[in-house]
C-alpha cells in the first residue's frame, strides 16, 4: 500500500501534470489565464490577493530550502540542529501565517460576493481550492502540532530523503510510511494538487511576465515575409 | 522619414443626435456575448457628463495614459514596468464592476407565467450577473441629455479650471453629445502596460488589437487606457476592446457603428504618418500637442511622401485611398477635426469636429444672426464659456484652437447660404483665411458626400487573406512571431 502511495503516486502524479501541461497549452491558449475576479470585487482583494501570493512563494521557498538541502550540507556551513531546527519551524510558521491570511481572506471574500462569481467559479478550480485547503492545513497543522508545540519531529533523515529520493529515481517510500500520518496526508494532498494543477487557473504561475521587463514598449505586428 | 498607414476616424459632433444606434448595433454585433454584458465597446455620452465608466477622465484617479515625467521623459502615468509587476497581485488603479455599471436584463417571464391577481404583472430588473432583483441606479447612460445634471455633469472633469458660476449658467446653455469608440492609438498606452505583450498594434493599417491566445488577463491594460476602451471579459477573464470592426475594414466596409449612424456623422479613412516624428511629437508641452499631433500627418499629394510610401511596403491602391482620405481632408487640410483629451499624449486616432450648433444657439440668444459668419464669429469670442470646456476636452485647453475650428464652420455655413441666396460676400471666404472652392468642397464633404467619400477604406489584398486570418486565430504553435517596434 505504502509502495503505491508514496513509491507510485508521485510519479504518476508528476507525469499527469506534465502531460496536462502539454496538453493544455497545445490545446487551451484561450483559457490559459490568471483569471482574475478584481473587476468584480476589489477592497478584500487589495489585501488578500497579496499575502496569499507571497505567502505561496515563502511557502514554496522553504520547501525548496528543507527538502532539497540535506542536512550534511548545514552542518558544514556551521549551522547547529538546533539553530536549523528553530530557523525552520519559525520561517515555516511565518510563511504558513502569512499564506494562510491570503487565503481566509480571499476566502471569505468569494463567499461575501458569492453571487456575483456564480459565472466565474469553474469547478475544476473548486476543486483545487479543495486540494490546496487540505495541502496546507495539513502542513501547518502537522508543522504547529509536532514541531512548534509537540516535542518535535525530525523530516530531514525521512521525508526529505524519501523527497530527494524521486527525483534521483531511487524512491523510498518506506521513509514516508514511517512519518506522522499528518505530513502523509499533506504530501498525499499536495501530490493530488500537482496533478491537478494543469487543468486548473493555477497555470498562470508558469507565466509569470518576466520578458515584460525588456521588450519594447510599443509592440508591432507585421505579416512574415 | 518612415510612412506608415493609419485607418482613423472623424466625427462631426454637430450632427450626433445621441441617438444611440452606433452602440446598439455595436453590441450586437460585438458583445452580446456571456461575460461582456457591461460593455460597450462603443458608447454615446453627453458632455457635460461623467460618462461611462463613471469619471472615466479623471486621470489623477485612474492613473490612464502618459505623461511627461521632471525631465521631460514619457511615462505611463500607472507606473514604470517594475511598478507594474509589483502590483500583478492587486492593481490598485482597476475600476471595478460598479464603476462601470452593473448590467440588469427583465424578468419578462413573470409577464407570462404570473397567477392571475387584481394588479397588472411587472417585469422586475434583475442583474445579468447575479441573477437576483436589482434596483437600477446607475447605467452607461444615466446622465443622458444632463439628467440629474447636479449629481453627475456637476462632477465633469473637464470643468478643469472653470469657476463655479460658469459651470452652472453653462449646463443651462450648452449640451452635446460625444460618441466614443476605442482610439487605436499611435501610442496605445493599453500596449506599452501589457506584461504579456498580447496586445499589439498592426503595423499595416495601425488597429490596436488583443490576441486571445496571449492575454493572460494581468490587467494592466485596463488601467493604462486613459479612454477606458478596454475592458475585461467577466468569464474568461481576458482583455476585449474595439476591433475597429477589423473583418469588415479587410473587405473594404466601414464599421458598424459607421455603417448604423443616422446622422451619417462618421468619416473613416486612412492617414500617412512619418513613423520617425511620433516621438518628439510625444514631447513637447501640453499647449503645443495639437500641433505637434498634426504636424506628424504626411500629405499623401505630395510626390516625394508617396515615393517614401512606396517604398516603405504600401500597396498603390492604399496610397491612392490615402490621397482621397476624408480624415486627412477634415484634420490637416481643412483643420476642422480635433483629437479627444490630445494630452494623454496617446496619439488618438479617432479625431472630433466640435460642436457649432450650441453656438447657434448662444448667438441667436445674444440677437445675432446664426447664418452671419460675422455675427457667429463674434458669439464664438464672446462665449468664453463652451470654448474653454470644449478645449479641455480636445485641445489641451488651447481656445485658440477650438475657435478656430468653429470659425471655419461657421463659414462654411455663411459662405453656402450667401451663394444660395445669390449674394456671395468675399468677407465670408476672407474671415475664414479659406478660398470659396476650399469652403465648397468642405460644405460638400460635411452636408452631401456619399458613402463612396466618407468611407475610403482600402480593402485588404486577397493574395494576403492567409496572412491576415492568421493574425486573429489560427494554431498557438504556428503563432507569428512579434515584431520589435520599428
Amino acid at each position: 500500500m505504502s509502495t503505491i502511495l508514496f513509491g507510485v503516486w508521485p510519479y504518476l502524479a508528476g507525469a499527469v501534470c506534465l502531460v496536462g501541461h502539454v496538453w493544455r497549452w497545445r490545446f487551451d491558449q484561450f483559457g490559459w489565464t490568471s483569471r482574475t475576479s478584481q473587476l468584480m470585487e476589489k477592497r478584500w482583494l487589495a489585501i488578500g490577493s497579496p499575502l496569499f501570493h507571497l505567502g505561496a512563494l515563502m511557502v514554496i521557498g522553504g520547501h525548496a530550502l528543507g527538502l532539497l538541502v540535506p542536512a550534511s550540507a548545514t552542518r558544514a556551513v556551521g549551522l547547529s540542529d538546533h539553530a536549523y531546527h528553530l530557523v525552520a519551524v519559525g520561517g515555516g510558521v511565518a510563511a504558513g501565517a502569512v499564506f494562510a491570511a491570503g487565503a481566509v481572506i480571499l476566502t471569505i471574500r468569494r463567499f461575501l460576493s458569492r453571487a456575483r462569481f456564480r459565472l466565474s467559479n469553474r469547478p475544476a478550480d473548486l476543486v483545487m481550492y479543495a486540494l490546496l485547503g487540505i495541502t496546507a492545513g495539513f502542513g501547518l497543522g502537522g508543522t504547529l502540532v509536532l514541531n512548534a508545540f509537540g516535542q518535535g519531529y525530525d523530516y530531514r533523515p525521512t521525508i526529505a530523503v524519501w523527497f530527494r529520493g524521486l527525483f534521483v529515481l531511487d524512491p523510498r517510500p518506506e521513509l514516508m510510511a514511517a512519518a506522522p500520518w499528518p505530513y502523509q496526508v499533506h504530501v498525499l494532498a499536495a501530490l493530488a494538487l500537482i496533478a491537478w494543477w494543469p487543468f486548473t487557473r493555477l497555470v498562470h504561475v508558469w507565466s509569470v511576465p518576466l520578458g515584460y521587463l525588456i521588450r519594447p514598449p510599443i509592440v508591432y505586428r507585421r505579416p512574415p515575409s | 522619414m518612415r510612412v506608415r498607414a493609419q485607418l482613423a476616424m472623424v466625427m462631426n459632433l454637430d450632427k450626433c443626435i445621441g441617438c444611440s444606434t452606433c452602440s446598439v448595433t455595436c453590441k450586437q454585433t460585438w458583445t452580446n456575448r456571456d461575460g461582456v454584458e457591461y460593455v460597450w465597446f462603443n458608447n454615446v455620452e453627453t458632455k457635460p457628463g461623467i460618462g461611462y465608466p463613471r469619471s472615466w477622465e479623471d486621470q489623477p484617479h485612474w492613473r490612464g495614459g502618459w505623461r511627461l515625467d521632471r525631465q521631460g521623459r514619457l511615462r505611463l502615468r500607472s507606473g514604470g514596468r517594475w511598478r507594474r509587476l509589483a502590483r500583478i497581485f492587486a492593481n490598485p488603479d482597476l475600476p471595478t464592476l460598479d464603476d462601470y455599471y452593473e448590467p440588469a436584463t427583465y424578468d419578462f417571464d413573470n409577464l407570462l407565467s404570473a397567477p392571475a391577481s387584481d394588479q397588472m404583472p411587472v417585469a422586475r430588473p434583475l442583474s445579468a450577473v447575479t441573477g437576483r432583483p436589482l434596483r437600477l441606479e446607475w447605467g452607461p447612460n444615466w446622465d443622458d441629455d444632463l439628467g440629474g445634471s447636479a449629481l453627475y455633469a456637476a462632477h465633469d472633469p473637464n470643468w478643469a479650471g472653470l469657476s463655479q458660476s460658469v459651470q452652472r449658467s453653462f449646463e443651462t446653455t450648452f449640451m452635446f453629445h460625444l460618441p466614443r469608440i476605442c482610439e487605436h492609438c499611435l501610442n496605445p498606452a493599453c500596449v506599452a502596460a501589457c506584461p504579456s505583450g498580447a496586445i499589439y498594434k498592426r503595423q499595416r493599417d495601425g488597429l490596436v488589437l488583443v490576441d486571445q491566445d496571449k492575454c493572460r488577463g494581468w490587467r494592466m491594460c485596463v488601467t493604462a487606457c486613459p479612454y477606458k476602451k478596454i475592458y475585461l471579459n467577466r468569464t474568461t477573464a481576458k482583455a476585449e476592446k474595439c476591433t475597429f470592426c477589423f473583418p469588415r475594414v479587410e473587405a473594404g466596409l466601414p464599421t458598424v457603428c459607421a455603417t448604423t449612424c443616422v446622422g451619417r456623422l462618421r468619416y473613416i479613412g486612412l492617414v500617412l504618418y512619418d513613423l520617425d516624428r511620433v516621438e518628439p511629437a510625444l514631447a513637447v508641452p501640453d499647449d503645443q500637442l495639437v500641433a505637434a499631433q498634426r504636424g506628424l500627418f504626411l500629405d499623401p499629394a505630395d510626390p516625394a511622401v508617396a515615393a517614401q510610401a512606396l517604398a516603405d511596403g504600401l500597396p498603390p491602391d492604399w496610397l491612392q485611398a490615402a490621397q482621397a482620405s476624408p480624415i486627412h481632408a477634415l484634420a490637416i487640410r481643412h483643420g476642422v477635426a480635433l483629437p479627444l483629451h490630445p494630452e494623454y499624449r496617446t496619439l488618438p486616432m479617432v479625431w472630433y469636429i466640435p460642436p457649432l450648433s450650441p453656438v447657434l444657439d448662444a448667438t441667436a440668444a445674444l440677437g445675432g444672426d446664426n447664418a452671419s459668419a460675422d455675427d457667429i464669429c463674434q458669439a464664438v469670442a464672446g462665449l468664453r464659456i463652451p470654448l474653454a470646456y470644449l478645449a479641455n476636452l480636445f485641445t489641451a485647453g488651447d481656445v485658440d484652437l477650438v475657435a478656430g475650428a468653429l470659425m471655419r464652420l461657421a463659414a462654411v455655413r455663411s459662405h453656402m447660404r450667401s451663394v444660395t441666396v445669390g449674394r456671395p460676400d468675399p468677407a465670408d471666404t476672407a474671415a475664414a483665411g479659406r478660398s470659396a472652392a476650399e469652403l465648397e468642397a468642405l460644405y460638400r464633404l460635411l452636408a452631401v458626400a456619399k458613402p463612396k467619400d466618407r468611407y475610403v477604406i482600402p480593402a485588404a489584398h486577397r493574395e494576403e487573406a492567409a496572412e491576415l486570418a492568421q493574425w486573429t486565430s489560427g494554431c498557438p504553435l504556428d503563432r507569428l512571431p512579434l515584431g520589435i517596434a520599428p
